[in-house]
């Protein structure tokens, strides 16, 4: 095989890996924010908290690695009910500065905490020895664990598509994202829903930070660092849409992969070159609706 | 009814004059100088922030233009100050300045043309893109802007070719003074103006300045333009007084931070920006001195509970306290007494709730951290989980209801009716 061709499945290849990672941690906040236009910039410490369960779980307690990603999301879920019943329902109706600052508060009082608890210096995470390794696909190996990453990301967006396309309750989130005032007057009891998918989104995100470790290592910081990637995603994908919020990762993970091996120096540039322009053309993103 | 037209002709004559309460900030900023004369390198920062966080709220607070990129006007403006410096060696400091702002105010003028077509999220979205490319740009041509190491050692002329730069900062201290005091001067006369009163009417509602025939993207792009510019100054004073310059002044935490201090203070008010600054400056100034991450939990504190609690601001909430004293100009208000309702036993039991999940976590973690005072006081690990699950849950259910008791007195009349 030619050596572009290899270089080329090679990117595409950690492109999609580090796609899979981008869309289940940011789907829970596109559809959040399709269907209360809530703007949650807590979103990141969500994630973040789930890795630092998830580095707990495994180093201090001996729990397996996948095990401890499902512990951990379902934590964060239910924790995350609360959150969304006290405070985040204040503000529904507050103007989006105000839902901005509020969850910006709360994730830099995560990022405090956590930093207190774990300390700055990142954490790894023990994995089993199954994930560890290379797989060969015959004209070059790759890493196990991104294979495992694209699985479990194929997996997930097969799941949340039936949920969402072909569920009873999918079909009431929809009809709530395209217009909410109309699905409440029809009987769909949107407050409750928003608890469900809110919890769901943030359990997403939970296993999304679990599932970051072993690529990026997990400081405190995560909640914030990796926040402007989830909104772009959200944003250059349409708000409430799966196949957006696909799309956008897809596109996202692989051109970032790919630049950033053609031209190291450029760092994030075309990541933000890219939301410009799908922004100043397509202002709600790729299926975004008007 | 003649009367109430007096009285609002009256007012709207009269709005825009100083007023005595006005002087107070500037006679406090002078004061600061000769209360506390070795801390001007300090007081000289808190001033740039205050020229930063106003050009800020005359685009958010009065325009109602919510960004998080407004760090890369204020890094337009320094590193055109540095390089000029540098690389032309055009050391003249007001000349600099004014050099500075307007090139942040052509780059806010071609941005804002663009952007400022959209609202809400999408927005919000291209102004942090647009602050991330102009760093990332910088870094590609390290070579020149220095990249995250900076430029340091820039020279610069004594202000007016008389005033030389000290050790304790007092000519900067009194330079950023001055340059504060004439562009607060000119956003005055803006905010004031018929320009000002239609972004206003802008912010409150768009469709109708459209309907009545504004020309809403014009106004928009200008105003952005005028804050850009000001922030540029900003950032040129920002390099001028440092001597030096790093790629992080685009970073988001800049833009963010004066968001907070914007917020802090009040936004679309005057003073708003003077006191915000002060106050986050001074406790950023205290507090990360004892401990950075100590700093940051505060801060994050702060931003929700000025949400949740005092959404005007501290301006705002100095104005509620003064009117609950103010009983001449209202109606006399009628007597209120607090009335227990159903529904706040049901709020009583959620927040002993949630105090009960928050003892619960706080005990796990000082379990986690072994923090020797508890662990000697009750040895066994369960004993200790419980006290803190249920004290969390007394302690929050207690603050619920001390606010219950103060917010929910309602007016004998309205029970009645």
């Amino acid at each position: 095989m030619p050596q572009f061709a290899i270089i080329a499945v090679s990117i595409l290849f950690d492109g999609l890996a580090y796609a899979m990672f981008l869309f289940i941690t940011s789907v829970g906040l596109s559809v959040t924010m399709g269907l209360m236009g809530f703007v949650n910039l807590a979103h990141g410490a969500f994630a973040m908290a789930g890795g630092y369960i998830v580095v707990s779980l495994t180093r201090s307690y001996g729990i397996d690695f996948v095990p401890s990603l499902l512990i951990a999301g379902v934590t964060v879920g239910l924790i995350s009910i609360r959150f969304e019943r006290r405070l985040y329902r204040q503000l529904y109706k507050a103007t989006d500065l105000e839902q901005v600052l509020l969850t910006i508060g709360l994730a830099f009082m995560a990022i405090a905490m956590f930093t207190y608890f774990y300390g700055p210096i990142p954490k790894s995470v023990p994995l089993p020895d199954w994930l560890e390794g290379d797989v060969n696909l015959g004209f070059r190996s790759f890493p196990t664990y991104r294979a495992f990453l694209i699985a479990i990301g194929a997996v997930l967006i097969s799941v949340l598509w039936y949920g969402f396309e072909k569920t009873n309750i999918g079909a009431k989130i929809r009809a709530a994202v395209d217009n909410r005032r109309m699905a409440e007057s029809v009987g769909i009891n949107v407050d409750l829903l928003f608890t469900l998918t809110f919890a769901l989104g943030s359990a997403l995100a939970a296993v999304g930070g679990g599932l970051a470790i072993q690529l990026f290592g997990l400081t405190p910081s995560f909640a914030v660092l990796y926040l402007v990637l989830f909104l772009i995603v959200v944003a250059v994908g349409g708000l409430g849409s799966l196949k957006g919020t696909l799309l956008a990762a897809l596109v996202i993970g692989i051109i970032d992969t790919g630049g950033k091996y053609a031209f190291p120096v450029a760092g994030n540039l075309f990541i933000y070159a890219i939301t410009a322009v799908v922004l100043l053309i397509k202002p709600t993103g790729f299926f975004g609706r008007e | 009814m003649a009367e109430a037209r007096a009285r609002a002709a009256d007012y709207l004559v009269r709005r825009h004059y100083f007023r005595l309460s006005e002087a107070l900030p500037w006679l406090l900023m002078i004061a600061a100088f000769f209360l506390f004369p070795n801390r001007m390198t300090f007081g000289s920062q808190v001033l740039i922030m205050v020229l930063f966080a106003l050009s800020l709220d005359l685009i958010l607070g009065y325009a109602g233009i919510v960004t998080l990129g407004h760090a890369a006007f204020f890094g337009v403006g320094a590193y055109t100050v540095a390089l000029a410096s540098m690389l032309l060696d055009w050391s003249e400091p007001i000349s600099g300045i004014i050099a500075g702002g307007l090139l942040a105010g052509l780059v806010g003028a071609a941005v804002g043309w663009f952007i400022l077509r959209y609202r809400g999220l999408t927005l919000l979205m291209l102004t942090i893109a647009f602050a991330a490319m102009l760093q990332e740009s910088g870094n590609l041509r390290s070579d020149i802007t220095g990249g995250y190491d900076g430029l340091p050692g820039l020279m610069f002329d004594p202000v007016l070719g008389t005033f030389q730069y000290d050790l304790y900062g007092h000519t900067n201290y009194w330079y950023v003074f001055g340059v504060l005091a004439v562009i607060f001067y000119f956003v005055r006369r803006i905010i004031y103006s018929p320009f000002g009163q239609a972004l206003t009417g802008i912010r409150e509602n768009v469709r109708r300045m459209h309907a009545i025939g504004s020309p809403v993207h014009r106004r928009l792009v200008a105003v952005y333009a005028i804050s850009a510019a000001i922030a540029g100054v900003a950032g040129g004073l920002f390099t001028q007084t440092n001597a030096y310059v790093t790629l992080t002044v685009f970073d988001f935490d800049n833009s963010a931070k004066v968001l907070v201090m914007l917020i802090l203070g009040g936004t679309g008010r005057l003073y708003g920006p003077f006191l915000g600054a002060a106050v986050y400056m001074v406790l950023e100034d205290y507090f990360s001195k004892l401990s950075p991450t100590f700093w940051q939990l505060g801060i994050g504190l702060l931003l929700v509970l000025t949400v949740l609690f005092a959404r005007r601001g501290l301006l705002g909430l100095a104005e509620d306290a003064r009117g609950l004293f103010k009983r001449g100009d209202s109606a006399p208000s009628a007597p209120r007494r607090m009335v227990w309702k159903p529904e706040h036993w049901n709020s009583l039991g959620m927040s002993a709730l949630d105090g009960a999940v928050i003892g619960f976590i706080a005990g796990f973690a000082i379990n986690m951290k072994q923090v020797e005072f508890m662990t000697t006081f009750v040895t066994s690990a369960p004993a200790r989980a419980l006290i803190f699950t249920l004290g969390g849950a007394a302690v929050a259910a207690g603050i619920n209801a001390v606010y219950l008791l103060v917010t929910s007195r309602t007016s004998v009349e309205e029970q009645t009716s």
